[in-house]
């Protein structure tokens, strides 16, 4: 919403500046969103008397003038218009001013041997007008040493508004001002609208055709008919009113509804009625119907849409627009005035269906405010009688103007309740009676009648909040909040908790977090086991963000492209976030997932003198082991198969991680070559997802101690076994085995050294295991030892049909 | 006697020419060694006459100890210049870099950075944080909220929606995080104070807005919830997460279905050069919308409008993160460009906490 200064000022009487008006307007509510002030730009120009203009000496068309300016001596300019003469008033600016019209700042030079100290200027260098004939030719009262753009009145700052959409009544002019007015800004000047009078009955007869609840949708239709106008150019005030919000002034009776739209807030319409034929219809359009409208466009219309029609079909898009068929020009002689009410639903649906965007729907949307159909049409039957002449018609008036009678119980404690402000009664009813409000009552409960502009009032918090923004929410007194008297308790969650762990953890570990896309496209989704209908997106943004990812390795896997494409092919990138299931609200889970890719290993990425390895399923393998363990997930349950593997994974690398077959909690892995491509990724990339809902916490106990720490007293004794095995057989099963012998004996069990290659078959591979026995109660013999080591040995080949090593 | 001075000059000479270790104990072995001169000479002491064999004796000990007390110190000049040696030619270049670990090389995304920081900020002041589905109902999303049935919010054009299932709703993904706090005011007695940071959604793609966009609510209920706590509790964020000793904040009447009073906050800035400095200067940014709880919401979600009452706000996550640490688009924060996450993220043991600092 824009209005000017001097508009505001014709219905507030204030002596507030520019600044205090814009601050608080938006102290209440009308936030500012710009000023714009053409004035200040034409600071610099002054009204200047020409003392003498002489012709040059060196040039034929430029004179030498002598220019009293009203400040100091009189100043030497040549300039090169024609009409410059002695004796004139016109408009100078001194070097150093920047001339808008010329987009130059200007010097002091010396122009064919004649120093210049100064400009005098034309209309066009000012940019208030077209004329370059010459310079401004201003009558001989202007007063020498005044700001010109002040003393011709074009300094009228431009304030625009960010209206939210619960005001219909700041959609115009006066409006504001009385919300300004009711902020103690000024008086509001509220002479009331009088009726016109009408010489004989409307001709043109009008039909609301609506049965039922229909009826809503035009409420009430006024119309009056003024004969024998002169429609032309309207007045430069309104004119320069309407170019300063942005409107094209277009001719008296169209710009006369566009300023009642913005001065009241109160779309109006106008028909040549020489261009309407037969009765005027307002119905639901017919499918099929269309309408060529004012902006030149042809819409097509549908059953949902209301029109105005006459015998020829729409003539105008009701609340919208009008057509282009019977809209006034400057031939139009009898004018139809229109006043309607519609439903700001309709209207709403209407616009965005058509995708119009019109000064009258914005109203008419908002709910524009029904007392006002009546007194609209006769200001502009006023308006157009002042600006074009004619004789209007009585008001024929179709349906009824709502009464609107909301009435709201008023405790007035409740502004101390919502807002711990204190205010008096006797202001608390100052206000509202300023912004329109009835007040009866006296004491803690009043009775409050809002008014017909403002729907938006339905409650007393409403109230509450009328009387906070006049008197200012900055006044509302800071109120520090309790606090426990007592050391805070945790606030997260054990599932929030370990979010956070899990990041920190995979960050620790060199990989770098990225927040990715919720949705994939419907490809990547069925690749990673989702791809269900209902989690499918109805108005995607993009095919390719079309379904709500069912794993987070589809973004990642696309993100490590992107990267490589620029050129950084070696990355490490993890993501904890949402992964859909299903769309039920327990169907969301949080995973944890990474991806390596080129030589982003975990020891280090990139090539390096050291040794430079790309990385591998063990580089993944170990991020999420190391990830469930910063989590404190005790692992001793879970079983890492390979077996049933998803199709996304190589199923010679990868396997998946489970506490039984039906809880699986997540894999690592080598993506499948296929599942890469699907992608548009290349390149080997190994990658891990783990889900954290549901997994398994450590056994709650009734005190914080640990458990006692038993150290054996007696050394450990180590002994080394080679096999040499078929390369079908686990690592896993050895360790396995080895464990088995003595549960209590053996301590721990690492796998030193696994060979294949020169000096072992081919198809088997050698697998060194190193075994740590701690004895407990006394030392080890070497016969114990060796029938340890036997057995190890027996077991073992028997089981994998190893052979041990010599 | 000049036997013996003429032995121990001629073995000290020797000792004092010994170049190695070996060469050492070579001249022990000549000197003191079983068939050595010194040997050989105490050897002599059994054929002499007791008072001859008490002085001779006695100088014949005296070069002994004197000469195995060369060799001695001899001995250890040798054994620290081999030592010297063998250092100097243990010398490593210890110029040539290491790899980079993985504390140096990985990074968290500012939003979860950020997250963090929320959390240790409103922890403190007994908050709880409370989070829900992004796949959402209508009614949770729009109608409990108080927006009106045609709400512009609820068209395709504005919100995600999915198709309408069997038994004919049609589900969508949130808008805000406001339906997390009916979910808590439906599940939860007051007093509640609770912070639902998380992930939103709206049709919106140009180049200030994403599709995808994360969000923190705040809503407290209890029986004296006011806007001047509602203010407090705003300017102590403030200062606390921008980490300055003061804010001016400015509260402008705004409209929200879901709050009356609604108001949307600036906080007091300078710009210049690009850089925004909160605490100072004349501009007003833009932060954050906020209001009593509506009495239509708080009856939707079970409670008495009088007999409790309630401030809520919200704010975009992507957008403070921005303010706070200069990042000027918001594109790039979904586009996982590790030059931009190893710029603009955080190190993985950067813990924001209040007794530490939120950030370095």
């Amino acid at each position: 919403m824009k209005f000017t200064l001097s508009w505001l000022k014709e219905h507030l009487e204030t002596d507030a500046s520019l600044d205090v008006i814009v601050e608080t307007l938006t102290r209440i509510g009308l936030e500012v969103e710009s000023v714009d002030d053409p004035g200040k730009k034409l600071a610099g120009f002054t009204i200047a008397y020409v003392i003498s203009a002489e012709q040059h000496p060196n040039a034929d068309r430029l004179r030498v003038c002598m220019v009293e300016t009203g400040a100091g001596a009189p100043v030497q300019v040549v300039c090169g218009a024609p009409n410059a003469r002695t004796g004139m008033k016109s408009v100078f600016s001194p070097p150093g001013t920047y001339i808008p019209g010329k987009d130059i700042t200007i010097g002091k030079g010396v122009i064919r041997g004649v120093e210049s100290s100064g400009m005098l200027c034309s209309g066009r260098e000012l940019e208030i007008s077209e004329d370059h004939d010459g310079i401004l030719d201003l009558p001989a009262d202007a007063p020498v040493g005044a700001i010109y753009a002040e003393w011709a009145k074009l300094s009228d700052p431009v304030i625009e508004i960010n209206l939210t959409p619960n005001r219909p009544d700041a959609t115009g002019v006066f409006g504001i001002a009385r919300d300004l007015a009711a902020a103690g800004l000024g008086k509001l000047k509220d002479a009331g609208i009088p009726a016109v009078k009408g010489d004989s009955a409307c001709t043109v007869p009008v039909k609301l055709d609506f049965t039922g609840d229909d009826r809503a949708l035009c409420p009430a239709f006024a119309l009056r008919l003024v004969r024998g106008v002169k429609n032309g150019p309207s007045p430069e005030w309104m004119q320069k009113r309407l170019r300063a919000i942005g409107l094209r002034p277009i001719n008296a009776l169209v710009d006369i509804t566009n300023y009642v739209t913005y001065d009241r807030g109160r779309p109006l319409h106008v028909f040549d009625a020489a261009k309407v034929h037969g009765p005027l219809v307002v119905r639901r359009a017919k499918e099929g119907e269309s309408l060529l409208a004012l902006d030149g466009k042809t819409y097509a219309l549908d059953t949902a849409m209301v029109v105005i029609a006459d015998n020829n079909g729409p003539e105008s898009i009701a609340g919208i627009m009008g057509g282009e068929v019977s809209g006034c020009d400057e031939n139009t002689v009898d004018v139809l005035i229109e006043s309607a009410l519609w439903s700001p639903l309709n209207i709403a649906q209407t616009g965005r269906k058509l995708g119009i965007s019109t000064d009258a729907r914005y109203r008419f949307e908002r709910g524009i405010d029904p007392a006002f159909t009546l007194p609209g049409i006769e200001l502009a039957t006023k308006l157009v009688t002042d600006l074009c002449g004619g004789t209007p018609s009585q008001v024929t008036l179709e349906g009824s103007v709502p009464e609107v009678e909301k009435i709201v119980d008023f405790p007035i404690s409740e502004v101390k309740r919502l807002t711990g402000l204190e205010v008096a009664q006797v202001e608390m009813k100052a206000i509202l009676n300023a912004l329109g409000f009835w007040v009866s009552g006296n004491g803690p409960m009043l009775k409050v009648a809002v008014p017909s502009w403002r729907p938006d009032i339905e409650g007393k918090a409403d109230l509450v909040e009328e009387i906070v923004r006049i008197v200012g929410v900055d006044s509302v007194p800071l109120v520090p909040i309790q606090r426990v008297d007592e050391v805070h308790k945790p606030v997260l969650t054990a599932l929030q908790q370990r979010t956070r762990i899990a990041r920190r953890a995979l960050a620790s570990r060199g990989l770098v977090e990225a927040v990715t896309w919720s949705f994939v496209s419907k490809k990547a989704a069925v690749l990673f086991g989702g791809g269900k209908p209902e989690l499918a997106l109805a108005n995607p943004i993009a095919s390719e963000l079309s379904d709500m990812r069912p794993s987070l390795m589809p973004g990642l896997v696309m993100a490590s492209q992107r990267n490589a494409d620029r050129g950084y092919a070696d990355v490490a990138l993890f993501e904890v976030g949402q992964v859909f299931k299903g769309d039920g609200e327990r169907d969301q889970r949080i995973a944890a997932a990474g991806l390596r890719r080129g030589l982003a290993a975990s020891e280090g990425t990139g090539r390096h003198w050291t040794g430079s390895s790309e990385a591998d399923v063990y580089d993944v393998k170990a991020d999420v082991l190391a990830t469930l363990a910063s989590m404190s997930v005790p692992t001793g349950g879970m079983q890492i198969v390979s077996t049933n593997l998803p199709e996304f994974l190589h199923p010679g690398r990868s396997a998946i991680l489970r506490f039984g077959p039906k809880d699986i909690i997540g894999w690592f892995g080598e993506l499948h070559p296929r599942a890469v491509d699907a992608l548009g990724a290349e390149g080997r990339i190994v990658a891990f997802e783990v889900v954290l809902d549901g997994l398994p916490s450590p056994k709650k106990k009734a005190t914080k101690a640990k458990a006692k720490l038993d150290l054996a007293e007696l050394q450990p004794v180590s002994r080394d076994f080679a096999f040499v095995v078929d390369q079908k057989v686990e690592a896993e099963t050895l360790l396995r085995l080895a464990r088995g012998i003595d549960k209590t004996l053996v301590q721990d069990v690492t796998i030193f050294d696994v060979y294949a290659g020169k000096g072992v078959e081919p198809g088997k591979v050698s697998i060194g295991l190193a075994v740590t026995l701690q004895p407990r109660e006394k030392t080890l013999t070497d016969t114990e030892i060796e029938a340890f080591s036997g057995k190890l040995v027996s077991e073992v080949t028997a089981k994998t049909g190893a052979v041990l090593r010599g | 006697m000049s036997d013996l001075s003429t032995l121990e000059s001629t073995l000290l000479a020797e000792i004092a020419a010994a170049s190695s270790e070996d060469a050492i104990e070579a001249v022990r072995v000549s000197a003191l060694g079983k068939k050595g001169s010194v040997s050989a000479l105490l050897s002599t002491l059994g054929a002499m006459a007791p008072d001859e064999r008490k002085a001779a004796g006695a100088a014949i000990n005296a070069l002994k100890d004197r000469v195995s007390e060369a060799l001695g110190a001899r001995k250890g000049v040798l054994k620290e210049a081999a030592l010297d040696q063998r250092l100097a030619a243990e010398r490593l270049d210890i110029t040539l870099p290491t790899r980079e670990s993985g504390i140096e090389a990985g990074r968290i995304h500012p939003i979860s950075q950020v997250m963090d920081e929320l959390t240790a900020i409103f922890a403190d002041l007994g908050f709880a944080i409370a989070e829900g589905p992004d796949v959402e109902s209508d009614d949770l999303n729009f109608t409990k909220l108080n927006f009106p049935p045609h709400h512009p919010a609820r068209e395709m054009h504005d919100t995600f929606f999915f198709a309408p299932n069997e038994a004919g709703e049609r589900k969508l993904l949130r808008t805000h995080t406001s339906p997390v706090q009916v979910r808590t005011m439906l599940a939860q007695k007051p007093p509640i104070r609770v912070i639902c940071p998380g992930r939103t959604y709206r049709c919106d793609s140009d180049q200030t807005h994403t599709p995808m966009f994360h969000q923190v609510e705040g809503l407290v209920i209890d029986k004296t919830a006011n806007l001047g706590q509602l203010k407090w509790v705003l300017e102590e964020f403030c200062k606390a997460f921008f980490e300055v000793p003061s804010v001016k904040m400015r509260f402008r009447p705004s409209f929200f279905p879901f709050t009356e009073p609604s108001m949307e906050v600036d906080i007091q800035c300078s710009r210049k050069g690009g850089e925004i400095r909160f605490g100072e200067g004349e501009d007003w940014l833009e932060i954050l919308g906020c209001g009593m709880v509506h009495a239509n919401v708080l009856r939707n979600c079970g409670l008495d409008p009088d007999a409790v009452q309630g401030y809520a706000w919200g704010m975009g996550i992507d957008r403070i993160a921005m303010l706070k640490y200069g990042m000027p688009d918001l594109r790039p924060f979904f586009e996982a460009d590790v030059r931009w996450l190893k710029h603009y993220g955080f190190r993985p043991l950067d813990l924001p906490t209040l007794a530490g600092g939120l950030s370095v």
